[in-house]
């Protein structure tokens, strides 16, 4: 099993070599491209192949269905304390665009215990339809419960594609329902679009840590699902004298079907808000010098009504918890303003920050990678350049 | 309690750079190493190992070279290691790779706890975990950074957005880890590093675990990989001269006027 190559046909010319993200899994020798035995059969090469002698051997699919039974746009109406989260708002206005190019219905999916009264929220925002699952039983979330629900009525009405926020929740159970359903799911997405040919959703997401975007389909499989960042797609304008279809389901689902018991929930006491709804951050790294430099930085955060973020140094040097940590192995975050002091921007920090709108970067070092992504530099020492900026916005805001 | 923890062996994605020249990642070079957060689901098994004894047993899914990452688990002290490898598991998607851990796994047969690592560096998707869990028909917590023994269930404290939640599982069950400053991995000892240098890793095929070969590699993936592209970099902004005073004064505009303040 792997890449066929028509070799009579290569003309060596090594656009499959550029594509490659696996060092040596490809070369062209004598002027035709070979595999080596360190090719995964990613099959990113095959769509780079100009002259189009690449193909994918021998695959015989286990659980394929019958596309064209599929129909629908489903976004998951993720709940938290009785409100429609931010991201489901998100997606059901992105997902209303998929649904008019595709001419399908786009429905949202809610569950939980008195969740009805946000079937409106779900309309206004977009959805023709409002899956309603309610129950005592799901007042908390928990994976089971949540899966074998969301799982009956994906059986019972057949969507062609199901998206859910890449959030705690999202992520915990989107993977659980698409093994369970037998289908594809792609993680994180920060676009998705319908290819115009094929009808397929194309899911396009980053991944080496941010240093390379892969676009991904799920050509045989249904519901094509996909779990999509926060804050990446808009909102739209909710509009609440839309109507819709409010379909309740019986998913079936009882006590027995409690697989944890979720004893305690303890809430951080915070300062400043939560970083990942922010749309503003204010973040230090080890330019701060030491660890107290964090109180300018929650001032200033406070002063813009933004959460505090944080570099890995910093966080592994114990100055900040590890839950303001930006980044790679800590959040992914994309606000409106991302403001980095003392940050010097390596890779694994920008893929956690890169696609804010505006960055403004603060660093003593001009040649700091952060100045490569920053919207506007300042070069100069963050004691002296944030009281300023902090002294300048108090007077507009005072105004 | 015996515990079972799933590695993979990846590039170390904080180590690569990008070529100024044409805005690509330059891979080539790339350090091979643990994956993090499985270093600290490793590092989470020994720490309950302590307390409670047992085993630990490390499984990875990966080409030949993956058996360094195992070594490097048993210099920390694990005590076994497995590797899944195999031409017919190559182009596995998160479906399959689950799918072929869990077959794997149900093989081994006798464990307490799965432990994972929240995600790879290399493909983000943090899809594994929950997915062994599902193809194993096992309760599933995800974050954790602790573990604690009562009689037949564990309690587990799982990370989420604004806090923790105290959780009760039955045994056995699979958890994802997520990084903690009480997950540091260890140092490989001397004599980790000795017994890591002679152990003698079995590998295991498609055909060792009984696996359905419509389910593991291609022939398992419902996901296909369309095109891999250099993101647009941001293009470079500008780096605003002047005295601190100007600067300020400047960046304060810019703010009132894409109405953030």
């Amino acid at each position: 099993m792997g890449i066929k190559i028509d070799v009579d046909k290569c003309i060596g010319c090594s656009l499959c070599v550029k594509a490659c993200p696996f060092p040596g899994a490809v070369e062209v020798v004598d002027k035709k491209a070979r595999f080596t035995d360190k090719c995964t059969v990613c099959g990113a090469c095959i769509e780079a192949c100009p002259v189009k002698v690449l193909s994918r051997e021998g695959v015989e699919q286990a659980t394929a269905v019958d596309v064209t039974q599929y129909k629908g746009v489903w976004v998951f109406g993720e709940t938290h304390e009785g409100k429609l989260a931010n991201v489901a708002m998100e997606l059901i206005s992105e997902g209303r665009k998929l649904a008019d190019q595709l001419g399908e219905e786009l429905c949202a999916v809610l569950i939980g215990k008195n969740v009805e009264g946000l079937a409106k929220d779900c309309y206004a925002y977009g959805a023709d339809k409002v899956y309603l699952i309610e129950g005592d039983v799901f007042e908390k979330y928990q994976t089971e419960t949540f899966t074998k629900a969301y799982t009956n009525l994906i059986n019972e009405y057949k969507p062609s594609i199901c998206i859910f926020g890449a959030s705690t929740q999202g992520r915990d159970l989107a993977p659980r329902i698409a093994v369970r359903v037998g289908t594809g799911l792609t993680a994180d997405c920060t676009g998705l679009a319908i290819d115009p040919e094929t009808k397929l959703l194309m899911q396009t997401r980053p991944a080496f840590g941010g240093n390379i975007m892969a676009t991904i389909l799920c050509p045989n499989h249904r519901p094509q699902m996909a779990t999509v960042r926060p804050k990446v797609m808009k909102k739209a304008e909710p509009d609440y004298n839309r109507q819709g279809e409010l379909i309740r389901f019986d998913a079936g689902v009882t006590e027995a079907d409690l697989a944890v018991n979720i004893k305690e929930v303890v809430k951080q006491v915070l300062k400043t808000v939560n970083l990942e709804e922010a749309d503003i951050i204010v973040s230090g790294g080890r330019g701060l010098g030491k660890p107290e430099g964090f109180k300018l930085i929650e001032e200033f955060a406070q002063l813009l009504g933004g959460a505090v973020g944080a570099s890995r140094a910093t966080v592994d040097a114990g100055w900040i918890p590890q839950y303001h940590q930006v980044g790679q192995t800590g959040k992914t975050v994309a606000p409106k303003l991302y403001i980095a002091c003392g940050i010097s921007g390596a890779i694994q920090h920008l893929a956690g920050m890169q696609t804010s709108d505006m960055i403004i970067a603060i660093n003593k070092d001009p040649d700091a990678p952060i100045f490569e992504v920053a919207t506007y530099g300042i070069v100069g020492d963050l004691y002296e350049v944030i009281p300023a900026l902090m002294k300048e916005i108090k007077k507009i805001q005072e105004s | 309690m015996d515990i079972i923890v799933c590695v993979k062996q990846v590039p170390d994605t904080t180590e690569v750079k990008i070529d100024p020249k044409t805005n690509t990642l330059m891979r080539e070079g790339v350090p091979s190493i643990v994956n993090p957060f499985d270093a600290n689901a490793v590092e989470l098994a020994l720490q309950l190992r302590e307390r409670y004894g047992g085993k630990v047993t490390v499984i990875s899914m990966g080409p030949p070279q993956a058996m360094e990452a195992l070594r490097e688990c048993i210099a920390m002290g694990c005590d076994e290691a497995v590797l899944l490898s195999d031409r017919a598991f190559g182009g596995a998607d998160t479906w399959a790779t689950s799918y072929t851990l869990a077959t794997a796994i149900a093989k081994i047969g006798k464990y307490d706890m799965i432990l994972c690592g929240k995600q790879a560096i290399d493909g983000d998707t943090a899809q594994v975990g929950p997915g062994v869990a599902e193809h194993l028909g096992l309760p599933q917590v995800t974050y954790i950074r602790s573990a604690e023994l009562q009689g037949d269930k564990a309690v587990v404290e799982r990370v989420v957005d604004d806090g923790h939640e105290v959780i009760e599982v039955s045994l056995p069950f699979v958890a994802t880890v997520t990084k903690d400053v009480s997950l540091e991995p260890r140092l490989p000892s001397m004599k980790g590093t000795m017994k890591a240098y002679k152990a003698n890793i079995p590998v295991w095929g498609a055909a060792d675990i009984d696996a359905d070969p419509k389910r593991i590699g291609l022939n398992g993936s419902a996901t296909q990989v369309r095109r891999v592209f250099s993101p647009q970099r941001k293009g470079k902004g500008e780096i605003l001269k002047g005295d601190i005073e100007e600067i300020a004064k400047t960046v304060a505009a810019k703010l009132r006027e894409a109405t953030l303040i």
